[in-house]
């Protein structure tokens, strides 16, 4: 499964550690939440950088105490239209200022993508190789945006607020 | 009439270019049915028993003749020359080709109309009282308040995969015309002790399986903290909501299994989190979009011109000018209600000819602008007082004057099964029995306000639980029957109706109603008691009685 990540294919640093196999001292793993909650402060702590793998029917709170350990959280979007896991990047991002990897898994598709980076979402684990090839050119599909998110760009009111300062500037 | 601007335009050609590029990607399958549904329901786009249907919005019901007329157009490029305008401010086409959508889509977009989130399990458009700007008891006008929710909610990008859908309705008038107390998010403009304007939210009202009329989880929200706290209650949802079963998954199961104190403390704490944010609608902001809605710029005449006096001796226009035409705020002007229930027609069907005809009119009579209303008819908000008698005429001859606006044959129906895939009776051949058992004007003059509502089956986009008589599709047996309700209502008294006994086959529902009707007029303690006061005194028994004693 192609990985985008930072608008490009990339390879994946991480490998999905299942919970049954042992856990390696460095190197970088992605886990699950119910491994990573057994014993988070041990794991959090680690060498290697530590992702975890969080559903999307589980309140992120139970991740804060922990996410400045965290190289990087997975969200999971189980089938395209379950969209619990946008609520949580957001949170994750604007409420509780993650500042790492935050990784869409799950049927993960071009029509989704401008709503995940618009979420905070920065790195994709892609279903369809040709989806992967078109992010970049579907990522500049919108350039106007309605609603603020923590992405920082700026809204259609916005604009408008400066574009009637400016004009009011020059008179 | 909100004016479009640069930004406007751009996200809806953009979007147009979006779906078009999906809509190839089906057709060459490199999509494949399943991944391209959410895709077209997003653009309002569904499978219906014999093709494509698309449905368009008409946020908060305001149109321009240019609108209209475009609409008209793709009417007759793209479908079967007519529209079907549904309870929601949104118009339908039935025949509509995959193929062809995207240009249908841009021909709209270059008027300011578009599909967007007409369907799927997002947020829906934004409707609002059909009388918006021009009743006379409203406080403000509704419609600045939907703009900044339509654009709110169009291409949200965490709430654009909810449990289920969504509905905003929005009214401003102490009289509710939108019938915000069924819908997800019920919104009633107000002003508190300050005189600052706010809103009394509602939410938790629907339709459907389980009918819940909406619950107020705050009386008072400032304008300005209006979407942060909107955002809060969709996050809540969005969380939350049931998505194990579809048909507990709309807002008003959780609000019902929470109850609405639990679910009112979640939405603060969410709220007070965030509610100093970007979302902030600072006073400019809402003047920004105020003044892109423009206004008529009115004549002063008189209440009682000649023109009316005059036409005042013919009685069949006094019949429709009785029953179509509502006072304005404006001295010597009228709002008119053009009735799309002519005798024996599908209700809320226009054909194309028709549109532009209303179009042509709208710009003689109504400063070219036209509203849509969930009643499935058709308003020109800004009319003279003296035009009446010629407006009339005009009308009269594309047959959209019948003058039983609010009467028994004003009936509110969904498509049903002759295009649904999704009913389970007809509901069309229904409603067009009833407007011939009552064609009588005399007799339904008399009979005085009643509103029929006619759902094909339980998904109730007929609205059947508040029509005064509610009729609903059931499948019995590979039959079609129909259960009969009395006593709903969808306006600020807004109640579910009560069953009045078991279901009737198809050839006995006209019948039935006839004596729900007969029934009343011999039970009613004064002429001027409306059917509805009538079954709220009584309650369903009497009615009851006289339905089944000989079936």
């Amino acid at each position: 499964m192609p990985l985008v990540r930072n608008g490009k294919i990339a390879g994946d640093e991480f490998v999905h550690v299942a919970d049954d196999a042992e856990i390696p001292g460095d190197g970088a793993i992605l886990i699950s939440s119910a491994r990573f909650l057994a014993d988070a402060e041990t794991l959090s702590r680690r060498a290697g950088k530590t992702g975890v793998i969080w559903p999307n029917n589980r309140d992120v709170d139970d991740l804060v105490p922990y996410l400045d350990r965290l190289a990087a959280v997975a969200l999971v979007f189980p089938i395209f239209r379950d969209g619990r896991a946008y609520s949580q990047a957001r949170l994750l991002r604007e409420r509780h200022s993650y500042k790492g990897e935050l990784r869409a898994t799950g049927q993960v598709l071009r029509d989704q993508f401008v709503f995940m980076l618009r979420a905070g979402f920065d790195t994709f684990e892609v279903r369809k190789e040709s989806d992967a090839e078109a992010f970049a050119q579907t990522a500049k599909r919108y350039s106007v945006f309605y609603q603020p998110t923590g992405d920082g760009r700026l809204t259609a009111l916005h604009r408008r607020m400066q574009q009637r300062h400016s004009e009011s500037a020059g008179q | 009439m909100y004016a479009y601007d640069e930004l406007d335009r751009t996200i809806i050609n953009e979007r147009v270019s979006e779906f078009r590029d999906q809509v190839k990607r089906r057709l060459s399958g490199e999509l494949t049915e399943d991944e391209f549904k959410m895709l077209r329901l997003q653009n309002g786009v569904y499978l219906q028993l014999h093709a494509y249907m698309f449905r368009v919005a008409i946020p908060y019901g305001t149109l321009s003749s240019k609108q209209l007329r475009r609409l008209a157009h793709v009417a007759r490029r793209y479908d079967r020359g007519y529209g079907h305008f549904t309870t929601r401010q949104n118009i339908q086409f039935n025949w509509i080709k995959l193929a062809e959508l995207p240009d249908a889509l841009s021909d709209l977009a270059d008027v300011g109309i578009h599909a967007m989130q007409t369907s799927g399990n997002n947020t829906r458009n934004v409707t609002s009282d059909q009388w918006a700007g021009v009743a006379p008891d409203e406080i403000e006008d509704p419609r600045i308040w939907s703009e900044l929710i339509r654009q709110y909610t169009t291409l949200h990008p965490e709430f654009s995969f909810l449990p289920r859908k969504f509905k905003f309705a929005i009214t401003a008038s102490a009289h509710d015309r939108a019938a915000i107390k069924v819908h997800d998010i019920g919104l009633r403009l107000h002003k508190n002790a300050e005189g600052e304007t706010g809103f009394e939210v509602l939410v938790g009202g629907g339709l459907g399986r389980t009918p819940f009329i909406a619950k107020t989880i705050k009386p008072f929200v400032p304008g300005r903290d209006l979407l942060s706290y909107i955002e809060a209650i969709l996050r809540v949802y969005n969380q939350y909501g049931r998505r194990d079963n579809i048909y507990k998954a709309r807002i008003k199961i959780l609000v019902h299994e929470l109850g609405i104190e639990k679910f009112a403390q979640e939405v603060e704490d969410e709220w007070l989190q965030m509610r100093d944010s970007a979302l902030t609608l600072d006073d400019e902001v809402v003047e920004d979009i105020r003044s892109r809605f423009s206004y008529p710029v009115y004549e002063k005449l008189p209440h009682m011109p000649e023109e009316l006096k005059k036409a005042a001796h013919d009685p069949y226009f006094e019949a429709w000018r009785k029953n179509s035409v509502a006072p304005h705020k404006v001295t010597g002007y009228a709002i008119v209600t053009l009735s799309l229930k002519p005798v024996g027609g599908p209700p809320g069907d226009a054909t194309a000819d028709q549109m532009d005809a209303i179009a042509d009119l709208a710009d003689k009579y109504s400063f070219g602008e036209i509203r849509v209303g969930h009643e499935q008819n058709l308003a020109l908000p800004h009319v003279a007082r003296r035009d009446l008698p010629a407006l009339w005429r005009e009308l009269d001859k594309i047959g959209v004057a019948t003058p039983n606006v609010n009467l028994v044959s004003d009936i509110i129906a969904c498509p049903g099964l002759d295009y649904c895939s999704l009913a389970n009776a007809r509901s069309i051949p229904i409603a067009q029995e009833l407007t011939r058992r009552f064609a009588n004007h005399d007799t339904a003059n008399l009979i005085g306000r009643l509103h029929v509502n006619i759902s094909g089956c339980i998904n109730a986009c007929g609205h059947h639980h508040v029509g005064h008589i509610g009729i609903l599709g059931v499948e019995k047996n590979g039959e079609e029957f129909y259960q009969i309700t009395i006593g709903g209502r969808a306006d600020e008294n807004a109640v579910v109706g009560t069953l009045i006994g078991p279901a009737v086959p198809y050839g006995e529902v006209a019948d039935v109603v006839e004596d729900i009707v007969e029934a009343y007029l011999a039970l009613r303690a004064r002429p001027d008691e409306l059917f509805i006061d009538t079954v709220k005194r009584l309650g369903v028994e009497p009615f009851r009685e006289r339905v089944y004693a000989t079936r």
